[in-house]
């Protein structure tokens, strides 16, 4: 428990330990207005929503969207007599967290967070202080760079407000609606340490943070309804330095793109200040998304004594290591795993967009299927990244995408014609890509048929054959896309580019 | 029919229909009505539930239903418990006329064993203080002296069962809440061992503490009420998780190598010579009925109440927190949000509350939580420890329930003055123990003195045992209408 006497020598985190900034290939420098040069060192805590039926402490719906005040209980209401129940799913997600990144889980105990505010119910909320359920994680970026998770903890929600009249603060306002729906829904809030050094980190970090979540069924992830939300702690100091300075929480910060800008913003803000001899100041700030600024919400002077005391109505949630182990071993493959396993397979890196996006999307299984049923990698990659790329990841049984990606390497099909037997093979999985491509009299022109349709065109358009004919790589170059799409309406599409691009450039050297 | 009788002999006549659950009710409505206005047990008397609830409880037995071990019996239950579609105020202004929308478990309890509820008795406001002076709605006074106050909190409780207006009720204890008033109005007060009663529905004072418990006429009687409130329940996560223990048929078995220790720092400083010298008699009592008896130290009890009245209150200003004038309860309209709670909660506590709400917000800051509530909780593993070591030697101990017998009412105005009345008593919660205060003897002046049996925690059947041995040796008490001294 901290005091106001504590002066601890050795800058430590919420837990007592040492705070340590590791280097990076990819640090963020600021230029302060005199030219001196600022580091980034950042640190994130993402609040997650969980995906449990009830609530974290009540059997209430934990539903999103519903009508106000309508997913609420005597205890979400804090009705006086009510008491706390653990939700053991909630307890269970925490836990799958903890085993996803390789965290220590340990016995835990609910502290109660005391402050007034009007959407919270009791006036005080139930949450992990000292003793968190998770500890000591880390998390590996796509690029190689390792952020550490200091911690993951179990907590309430508090309802929502909405502020009518004023500057739509509780300050000023004519009169404030609260809705207890989201009051009580249950939290993990995952504290990374101060290891994030760039922007572009932030943003990685969040979405593979987002990614595990997401895969592992831990919570939907969705920022824009708010089951994701980020604070950035943020501090510069001198380029190269050992030094902690004073840091400044950013809040409202709810999407990527918003937490890389409020990141740059407040890093330069900072380093500014530091250049011109002034002091940051330890506070909360609040991103503007509109002006693109942070502004200052409350300083640590104005911030509430929260009195944190063990809460009474809780016993302490030790779980049993065979319980753990038992959920270590019912993970999922996480993220980075298959984006490996995906990139092993294609011989693409780890990163490409295609590889990212496929396992982003959970569509990883299906390209591996059709990998191992014998599909060239690169086009299954295509098909997937780009032509299934629906809501949620259209669903195609490996062996027919296999079957289409074998017809197009072996000219069948040619890739226009692919992509619409595809979206048939989608809307009907029953049917065969051979089955579809007859139906619609995709059958492949053979050479010869190609050759009288060429030689059909350059007859009827001799001045462009001439051109073409004579001109220099780029001249020619240019007139191929003016054949090529004179064939491909000659022939209904029938016709393969690749094969008429070749055909006109054989006729033409001949 | 006399209102005297026993709850295990009304339910024994109701079961065997010799006697209507509707007649009772209406003989315990009777009194109610005659004595009310001079004790002010009760913040309200639900008469008319009272009597649908018997008539229900007489069609069922004319029917050859089922019927639960309580049914017919009336009972009175502390205002902080919650009642659905009763008023549940905790005798304080800020909930004043609020209407629970469900019931207490234990109040489920209650009409499970078919026990008919007349109504919600009076305590100190959010069950915080020692004489019922504190509650919003006017003192409640002493059946055996009505000059007096009848102890608290939960006095509402104990006096009415004092003046036969119920045989049982249903009290909460903290600190003594219920053993302290049992003393005082000469009823058995039971606190139950943390955990044995759901506290689901019981409006928080102290969480780590608070437990509810039966007061009752005879030990029997309590036991019976126990057994049907106590047992697990999953909506009180500290619940103990077992089924609720067999009492009654235990305890005529008797004290014989019962091994008694009299907690010697009881004994001493501050406690009335005339209520020592009741519990030596009491403790002669037992090893004359075959129990041995020996004086204990258990060092860390004379530290019991600081430590009590720091993390009690400190838990208080947490619990409390809730009555802002937002969802339920008073309001008083202002210019702002912040200032309407302000407002409300200035104009709904009394005094006592927001001195222990300051003291507990105090304890918790920041610069001074590990002098005060920190150091407290120490204090409060010291005592654990204490009692176990006490426990390792002895079956049950002994010592008074309270320092005095039942002062005046408006004779003590300073709150410390005040708090000593939990001297004997706050140890048991700290340790979560049980306990129940016996009547035994009374002062020179007359009026009744309770002596306390401890036991650890789940001991409840030995600790009836003991009890019941000593209210079979207590001095005969003056007969007569107690109400009529």
């Amino acid at each position: 428990m901290t005091t106001a006497t504590d002066s601890p020598r050795v800058p430590t985190d919420s837990l007592g330990n040492p705070i340590t900034v590791p280097d990076s290939d990819d640090i963020l420098v600021v230029e302060a207005s005199d030219g001196s040069r600022w580091e980034l060192v950042c640190g994130l805590e993402v609040h997650a929503e969980l995906a449990t039926v009830t609530k974290m402490f009540s059997g209430a719906p934990n539903n999103f969207g519903d009508d106000p005040n309508t997913n609420v209980d005597p205890v979400t209401l804090g009705l006086p007599g009510t008491l706390p129940v653990v939700n053991q799913r909630a307890v269970e997600l925490a836990i799958r967290f903890g085993c996803a990144v390789g965290a220590e889980v340990r016995r835990s105990v609910f502290s109660r967070k005391n402050y007034f505010y009007p959407d919270m119910p009791k006036n005080f909320q139930i949450s992990q202080f000292d003793l968190p359920i998770v500890v000591a994680g880390e998390l590996e970026l796509p690029d190689g760079h390792v952020v550490g998770i200091e911690r993951a903890h179990l907590e309430e929600d508090t309802g929502k407000s909405t502020h009518v009249g004023g500057a739509g603060r509780i300050t000023g306002a004519v009169h404030s609606l609260v809705d207890h729906n989201r009051a009580g829904v249950p939290l993990l809030e995952i504290v990374s340490r101060p290891h994030v050094r760039s922007a572009e980190q932030a943003r990685q970090y969040v979405a593979e943070l987002r990614a595990i979540l997401v895969a592992c069924g831990i919570s939907d992830g969705k920022m824009e309804e708010g089951s994701m939300r980020v604070d950035a702690n943020i501090s510069v100091r001198p380029e190269g330095s050992d030094d902690l300075n004073s840091r400044c929480e950013i809040k409202n910060v709810n999407s990527l793109r918003s937490l890389g800008r409020a990141i740059e913003y407040e890093a330069k803000r900072q380093a500014d200040l530091h250049a011109t001899g002034g002091k940051v100041v330890q506070e909360t700030r609040h991103w503007d998304e509109t002006d693109g600024r942070t502004h200052t919400m409350r300083s640590k002077e104005d911030a509430d004594d929260y009195r944190y005391f063990p809460e009474p109505d809780l016993v302490p949630v030790d779980p049993d290591p065979a319980w753990v182990a038992e959920i270590a071993a019912s993970l999922p493959m996480l993220p980075a795993a298959r984006r490996a396993r995906l990139a092993d397979l294609t011989g693409e890196p780890g990163t490409a967009e295609a590889v990212v996006a496929i396992v982003d999307r959970g569509q990883d299984d299906q390209a591996v299927g059709a990998i191992q049923a014998g599909a060239e990698p690169r086009r299954v990659l295509v098909h997937i990244a780009q032509n299934l790329a629906g809501e949620g990841g259209a669903e195609l049984p490996a062996d027919r995408l296999a079957e289409l990606v074998a017809m197009e390497v072996s000219g069948d099909l040619t890739a226009t014609q692919a992509k619409q037997v595809l979206a048939e093979l989608v809307a009907d999985p029953s049917l065969t890509a051979a089955a579809v491509a007859k139906a619609k009299g995709f059958e492949a022109m053979d050479t010869g048929a190609l050759e009288v349709a060429i030689d059909e065109i350059i007859a009827a358009n001799p001045t462009e054959w001439e051109q073409f004919r004579t001109g220099d790589p780029k001249v020619r170059g240019k007139l191929t896309g003016f054949f090529v799409g004179k064939v491909m309406k000659a022939t209904k599409g029938q016709a393969d580019g690749k094969a008429a691009t070749a055909l006109l450039n054989q006729k033409a050297t001949a | 029919m006399s209102t005297a009788e026993s709850a295990i002999d009304i339910a024994a006549a109701i079961r065997a229909g010799g006697r209507s659950a509707v007649e009772v009710t209406e003989a315990h409505l009777a009194r109610i009505t005659e004595h009310e206005p001079t004790i002010h047990a009760f913040n309200e008397v639900t008469a008319e539930s009272a009597l649908a609830a018997a008539a229900e409880i007489d069609r069922a037995i004319a029917a050859g239903e089922p019927v639960g071990p309580l049914a017919g019996v009336p009972i009175a239950v502390k205002d902080n418990l919650c009642t659905k579609g009763i008023a549940t105020t905790c005798s304080s202004k800020m909930l004043e006329g609020w209407i629970p929308p469900y019931d207490a478990t234990v109040v489920q309890r209650l009409a499970a064993a078919g026990a008919i509820t007349v109504g919600k008795t009076n305590l100190d406001e959010f069950a915080m203080g020692s004489s019922t002076e504190t509650s919003a709605f006017g003192v409640t006074r002493n059946p055996v002296d009505h000059t007096r106050v009848p102890g608290g909190s939960s006095g509402g409780s104990a006096a009415a069962v004092a003046a036969q207006f119920a045989p049982l009720a249903l009290g909460t204890d903290t600190g003594g809440s219920i053993r302290q008033p049992a003393a005082f109005c000469g009823v058995v007060g039971v606190k139950p061992t943390y955990g044995l009663v759901s506290r689901y529905g019981l409006i928080a004072y102290a969480s780590s503490l608070d437990q509810v418990g039966p007061l009752a006429n005879t030990v029997a009687d309590a036991a019976l009420l126990l057994e049907a409130i106590a047992g697990h329940d999953a909506a009180d996560a500290t619940s103990i998780p077992q089924e609720a223990p067999r009492l009654v048929e235990h305890l005529d078995d008797g004290v014989a190598g019962l091994r008694v220790g009299i907690i010697t720092e009881l004994m001493g400083d501050g406690i009335d010579p005339d209520i020592i010298a009741q519990v030596r008699a009491a403790a002669e009592a037992l090893a004359a009925a075959g129990a041995t008896v020996e004086e204990v130290s258990v060092p860390a009890v004379s530290h019991g109440l600081s430590a009590y009245y720091l993390i009690g209150p400190a838990e208080a200003s947490s619990n409390l927190a809730r009555f802002d004038g937002v969802r339920f309860g008073l309001r008083v309209d202002a210019p702002t949000t912040n200032e309407m709670m302000v407002a409300t909660r200035t104009a709904g506590f009394g005094d006592e509350v927001k001195r222990r709400i300051m003291l507990g917000t105090y304890a918790l800051s920041a610069g001074y939580y590990d002098a005060f509530y920190g150091k407290a909780q120490k204090v409060r593993t010291l005592i654990c420890r204490d009692f176990a070591t006490a426990y390792e030697r002895f079956d049950v101990l002994l010592s008074p329930t309270t320092p005095t017998t039942a002062f005046e009412i408006g004779s003590i105005a300073d709150p410390l003055t005040m708090y000593l009345n939990d001297t004997c008593t706050t140890a048991t919660n700290m340790a979560g123990d049980c306990a129940i205060s016996v009547p035994f003897g009374t002062d020179a002046a007359g009026l009744p003195i309770g002596v306390q049996v401890l036991a650890p925690a789940l001991g409840e059947a030995t600790m009836f045992r003991a009890a019941v041995a000593l209210e079979a040796a207590a001095p005969a008490l003056a007969q007569g209408e107690p109400d009529h001294r």
